[in-house]
């Protein structure tokens, strides 16, 4: 152990310097992208991915499952698309409305969630989360089963136009790299330090002096206003809004994406979530039932490689010299 | 007319009755969630796949072979409590040493795959299953109208229900059973095999999903996806009991069946949240739920 220290903090000098040129070059990947792909579906998987990383907030760095994130998702598509499309806001106040939205609704769910703890926790997040799914069939504003359809994309800041595929692109670029930071600067502030130190050892932080409860409200509001910038943002690109957003399915969809791109590590879930979306557009052609291959991938990722993909790639050996592998 | 509350006593005893039905069944499944994870520590999120499994296994039994219902109320879950434990032996088995959400996440996967075969195979609309020639029609009570039917339900229901408490609390092998779910390794070294009562016993809450699939087949139109939201209902009521005790689950099973069947005369609106409004009420003034201990 003592006498790798020396080498390894040697290595990750370099490997620091690694990490920077992937990241510069993913970046410039994503700024070239929709010259190659269909920009609609770079935006989805831009959308999935930052919604999945908002999961990951909870799930990776505080330990906590939560089996009803399509509530935030969805619930801040249909915010987003409400005002949008009825009360003719610009695209930029109708997601934060969306993201402010979904923090509420993070705050309600949350304070009912956090009294029990693990197992109990998804189940009840998952209840709440359906309650919330009946009050979207029935409510007026979502329009029950049809949903709100043709919510105009606008202008942003007033002149840059929307309906522009690549404006639109690069907006939702820019909202992705502002969610990522976000979730970066939050994980490696000393609040992050404190939620992982929850995750890790709860009652120890118990005695430690630290109210717990109130760490724990604060990631699962951050994440649901998260995973809502990703909701109001995904409405915009589509257009609509539908029940399919906020069924449980979708909670599901995105704990996959997670946990097949790896639960706790910052690039993982986009990983994943490019991975799934991918799949289902190929899928979406085919007669092949998607919901079977989802819970394949979901089976074989408990069963074999519960660290995901990005996950068992940090902990290789490849991994550990770009300096990718956790301290743990 | 008699009129309770300002409602027509038809409608109310309507109701109420349809109230107790579906509480039968919710009975019957948060039970089968209570012992699996009283054993396993395992959520199992398959319980409503399990479900279909049993009734889609009834309406095949009868359409493949001419088996009839009594018959199908034996063989189906005996065919489903297989499956089950085929799927912990090979599978589940391996993740009791790991975060309990290993499990619930794994039985979600095995959910989508169960129910998305059969809606591939089957498509997603109902099919009917023929009332049992014997217990179709009804009797007039006077008050009110009773298909024989769901009131066979009701009753096979509390059978069930009592007899897996029977079994659970008062005999031999419960005894076991609630030992291992103790201390698992004392019980094994006084020289029992708890990895096969592990195993038995996630075979019979499957067969106890699957009962109860069988039995709501008439009722209930055979569909692939009758259980997937049936599940979550039972999920809230499982929290609500707490799974510290068997007679915990079945007592609330019936209870939320009955109060959601009350929500449809005098609130139509709230029946489908009213369960959901109680857990969160219950998770504020006992999180552990009303008969379950602090963990």
């Amino acid at each position: 152990m003592n006498t790798s220290t020396i080498t390894s903090t040697d290595t990750n000098n370099t490997g620091t310097r690694i990490q920077l040129a992937l990241l510069a070059v993913a970046f410039i990947a994503l700024l070239v992208a929709p010259f190659v792909f269909y920009p609609i579906f770079l935006m989805k998987v831009l959308c999935f991915a930052l919604f999945a990383c908002a999961f990951n907030l909870l799930l990776g760095y505080t330990g906590l499952l939560s089996f009803g994130h399509a509530a935030f998702f969805g619930g801040a598509s249909y915010f987003t698309g409400y005002v949008v499309k009825e009360l003719g806001f610009p695209p930029e106040l109708g997601i934060l409305v969306g993201v402010a939205g979904a923090a509420l609704l993070g705050l309600v769910m949350g304070f009912f969630a956090i009294r029990r703890q693990g197992i109990y926790f998804a189940m009840v997040t998952l209840a709440l989360a359906q309650m919330f799914y009946f009050f979207c069939l029935q409510a007026e504003f979502t329009h029950g089963e049809d949903g709100l359809q043709g919510v105009p994309r606008g202008h942003l800041f007033g002149f840059i136009d929307l309906n522009e595929p690549l404006n639109m692109y690069f907006f939702v670029l820019g909202v992705f790299v502002i969610g990522i930071f976000a979730i970066w600067r939050i994980v490696h502030s000393p609040f992050g330090m404190i939620l992982k130190s929850i995750r890790e050892n709860e009652d120890r932080a118990i005695s430690l002096g630290y109210s717990v409860n109130r760490y724990k409200l604060g990631a699962f509001v951050m994440s649901a206003a998260l995973a809502g910038l990703a909701g109001g943002t995904k409405t915009l690109v589509f257009q609509f809004a539908t029940l399919t957003d906020v069924a449980w399915q979708m909670s599901g969809e995105v704990i996959l994406m997670t946990l097949l791109g790896g639960i706790g590590t910052i690039f993982g879930p986009i990983f994943g979530a490019g991975f799934v979306v991918t799949l289902q557009n190929y899928l979406a052609a085919s007669s092949f039932p998607v919901t079977v291959l989802t819970g394949l991938i979901f089976m074989i990722c408990v069963l074999v490689f519960r660290r995901g993909i990005i996950g068992e790639f940090n902990a290789s050996r490849l991994g550990a010299r770009l300096g990718l592998r956790t301290k743990q | 007319m008699i009129m309770i509350f300002g409602i027509p006593i038809q409608a109310f005893l309507g109701q109420l009755l349809i109230g107790l039905i579906n509480g039968s069944f919710y009975a019957m499944l948060s039970l089968g969630l209570a012992i699996i994870f009283g054993m396993l520590r395992v959520i199992n999120f398959a319980h409503g796949a399990q479900y279909m499994m049993g009734a889609f296994a009834g309406m095949l039994l009868l359409t493949w072979l001419g088996v009839n219902y009594w018959f199908a109320l034996i063989f189906a879950p005996v065919i489903v409590g297989l499956t089950g434990i085929v799927v912990e032996r090979f599978a589940l088995r391996r993740l009791y040493n790991l975060d309990h959400l290993y499990g619930l996440l794994f039985t979600f996967g095995l959910a989508l795959v169960v129910e998305g075969t059969f809606r591939y195979f089957y498509g997603s609309s109902g099919q009917p299953y023929a009332t049992p020639e014997i217990l179709s029609g009804g009797v007039n009570l006077g008050f009110m109208y009773l298909p024989i039917y769901r009131g066979w339900v009701v009753v096979a229901s509390l059978i069930v229900c009592i007899g897996t408490w029977v079994l659970i609390e008062k005999t031999r092998l419960g005894a076991y059973l609630r030992a291992a779910t103790e201390n698992p390794i004392l019980v094994q070294s006084f020289g029992i095999n708890v990895p096969l009562l592990l195993t038995l016993t996630y075979g019979l809450g499957a067969g106890l999903a699957a009962l109860a699939g069988i039995m709501a087949a008439p009722i209930y139109q055979v569909s692939p996806l009758m259980g997937s939201n049936l599940i979550i209902v039972v999920f809230a009521i499982v929290v609500v009991g707490g799974m510290g005790s068997i007679l915990g689950a079945i007592i609330t099973g019936y209870a939320l069946g009955i109060l959601e069947g009350l929500t449809k005369v005098f609130y139509p609106e709230a029946s489908n949240i009213v369960i959901f409004v109680i857990m969160a009420l219950v998770l504020l003034v006992r999180p552990a739920g009303l008969f379950g201990r602090e963990a």
